[in-house]
């Protein structure tokens, strides 16, 4: 495994009622992809905020640390913070038809983080624009430079939020679920692009995202994180194949899949009954009210995410224990 | 350039738009005058003490008073096809003379108390945003609803009262030291000093307008996505407010800002009257007594150029300010 660029540890995000996210930790090593998905509701954005330091004022981190090229980003000054955001750990959001300025160009707003990161003059930040939407594959760049937001479909604007992103060559970008409001045609292609891109920059990638099509091939390691706890945490290729938490196999269930082994030919996809809702004031683990294997055990307090194997970490003690059973069987 | 081109398409336009405006205003102007009761033959008949049948039909007929409404409409339309707004039958004077002399001052009160409403209210406004929900916030509220509630004139009175009155700081009136024969910078620092008065009396109830439009503005603004990604990039929290907030909370601000013209206008009349300010007001506001409607009309076909004018410049100013803003 690749140095930790990135190190999440026991991340607890607080409003004034309820916590979204308790506990949670995951890592990034350098240049990997990695992808956390969950449903919404389930803390996957505001994580992705917590990172940024870009929260509500209302939400507040109860406790936890970021660890980030040998810092901690919550103890950052909030002066030294800004030197990290959009020059060392980049972000694109989901819509990109309004996080955009529709009163700058999009030149200018490219522009914008080269002049206050690299200190470029005018010039030189528009030249370097046009080279980044060339990057990008924008077609025209010089002419798209001077274009308005609202000229530009949603692939093209989510195209310059990327080219935004990279502009200062961040070692992190998160790209919080960058494709949901796309075409499926196009959603391939912006996802190709920032592969590309993480290759050729050399930067991380954490992916957040719903859909396990876009795991499966574009992630190397993946984290499922329900109601704001870690569930399940392993590579791309064992965790699709091989789901351990009740709630991963559920998702797994419940996605469309052309995948002949897990399609489910017989009939509708299946539903995870119930909803992330039943999970606020659940005292042990926050799947239980939607678990068809929930033991009593399973309610006295939340199970911790643990290394049940090598790079396979699982936060379902009874699961745990069955799979705990099947290696010594076959080990006899 | 395109941006250029774009421009001019939204200035057509209004150009285009303001010629059946300015004509439909003119006529009723006209219409509504004449049913009002008494003409200038009688106030100054009513100044003389008394006057004969035959005086009184020898004015009317010296005024153009004497034949039917409507003929008097064509004849005044036609005397304004030849640009001329005719003549005062008060001081026998063109109507065009004594609004040439008048014009200045009040374009000048106007451009200054909008110059402060606009600058003051968005200043004030912004604070109360960033500081919402706070002790700033309530305070500035506080203050912006008094400006708000009380009139123009009673401002002006107490503003007088502390300023020129207690302080002795500003002028309590007029617009020059009369007499004091002052040239240059001297000249226009004391212009100034008489403007500053009646501009302020002037602004504040649209102060606390466009605070308040602001204020509004730039809480929905702060929530936008893009203010995110502003704060992504790792802009500190100065230059996210003027490049990214500001600009775009200043749309529905500019949009009232000229339909708030013609009000102004008005506002012109109360203010110039406390100040003793020689402007358009004024001269409306005696035309009305004296039922000198030749002046009156003159005035008001002027104020109506003027906002049409102050509302092609918010036209421009909106589409500079927002790309989106094309022509349909």
């Amino acid at each position: 495994m690749t140095a930790k660029l990135l190190d999440v540890s026991s991340l607890t995000i607080a409003f004034p009622r309820g916590t979204p996210v308790a506990d949670f930790g995951f890592a990034i090593g350098e240049g990997e992809t990695v992808a956390v998905v969950g449903e919404s509701g389930s803390g996957k954005s505001l994580t992705a905020l917590a990172i940024m330091r870009l929260l509500p004022r209302t939400a507040r981190i109860a406790s936890g640390s970021i660890g980030f090229r040998g810092r901690d980003l919550l103890a950052l000054p909030e002066p030294d913070m800004r030197k990290v955001r959009g020059r060392e750990i980049a972000m694109i959001f989901q819509e990109p038809m309004t996080s955009l300025n529709p009163v700058l160009t999009v030149g200018k707003q490219i522009a914008e983080v080269l002049r206050l990161h690299e200190g470029l003059s005018a010039e030189a930040a528009r030249k370097r624009s046009i080279e980044l939407l060339d990057l990008v594959r924008v077609a025209d760049p010089h002419l798209r430079v001077d274009d308005f937001p609202h000229r530009l479909s949603g692939g093209m604007r989510q195209r310059v939020m990327i080219a935004m992103a990279v502009a200062c060559r961040p070692k992190l970008l998160i790209a919080d679920e960058p494709t949901t409001a796309l075409d499926v045609t196009i959603q391939a292609q912006v996802l190709d692009l920032l592969d590309r891109l993480r290759r050729e920059l050399g930067m991380a990638l954490m992916l957040i995202t719903h859909d396990l099509g876009i795991v499966g091939q574009w992630a190397d390691r993946v984290v499922v994180l329900y109601a704001g706890r870690g569930a399940e945490e392993a590579d791309a290729g064992p965790l699709l194949e091989d789901p351990l938490h009740p709630y991963t196999k559920g998702l797994l269930a419940a996605s469309p899949r052309l995948d002949a082994r897990l399609h489910y030919t017989a009939g509708a996809l299946r539903e995870i009954p119930g909803s992330i809702a039943t999970a606020q004031r659940e005292p042990g683990c926050p799947f239980v009210p939607r678990c068809a294997m929930a033991l009593p055990s399973c309610r006295i307090s939340p199970p911790p995410l643990e290394e049940i194997r090598p790079r396979r970490l699982l936060a379902c003690p009874p699961t745990a224990a069955q799979e705990q059973a099947n290696a010594s069987a076959v080990g006899r | 350039m395109l941006e250029n081109r774009r421009l001019l398409r939204v200035l057509r336009r209004t150009v285009l738009q303001a010629v059946p405006t300015i004509l439909g205003i003119i006529i009723l102007n006209f219409l509504l005058l004449k049913l009002a009761p008494g003409d200038a033959a009688d106030v100054m008949a009513g100044e003389f003490g008394a006057a004969t049948e035959e005086t009184m039909a020898m004015l009317r007929q010296r005024f153009g008073l004497d034949v039917p409404v409507l003929q008097q409409l064509l004849a005044y339309l036609s005397n304004l096809a030849q640009f001329s707004l005719g003549q005062s039958p008060r001081y026998g004077v063109p109507v065009s003379e004594l609004i040439g002399q008048r014009l200045p001052s009040t374009l000048m009160l106007m451009v200054m108390a909008l110059a402060i409403a606009f600058g003051l209210g968005i200043a004030l406004g912004t604070a109360m945003a960033l500081t919402a929900g706070r002790w700033p916030d309530r305070v500035l509220s506080l203050v912006s609803l008094f400006f708000y509630s009380v009139p123009g004139f009673w401002i002006g009175l107490m503003l007088i009262v502390l300023f020129s009155v207690k302080l002795n700081w500003l002028p309590s009136g007029g617009q020059e030291t009369i007499g004091a024969g002052l040239t240059g910078l001297d000249y226009a620092l004391d212009r100034l000093k008489h403007m500053i008065l009646p501009a302020t009396s002037l602004a504040l109830f649209y102060v606390a307008i466009y605070g308040r439009l602001t204020r509004a503005a730039v809480l929905e603004v702060s929530s936008q996505d893009y203010v995110r990604t502003a704060a992504a990039k790792g802009l500190p929290p100065l230059a996210i407010t003027l490049r990214h907030v500001i600009r775009n909370a200043l749309l529905p601000v500019t949009t009232l800002a000229g339909i708030h013209l013609g009000g102004i206008l008005g506002g012109a009349v109360v203010i110039e009257t406390v100040y003793s300010w020689p402007g358009l007001g004024r001269l409306a506001f005696e035309s009305v007594t004296r039922r000198d409607f030749n002046v009156l009309l003159g005035v008001l076909l002027l104020s109506s150029f003027l906002v049409i004018i102050a509302n092609t410049l918010v036209d421009l100013l909106h589409a500079w300010l927002d790309p989106r803003v094309e022509v349909r």
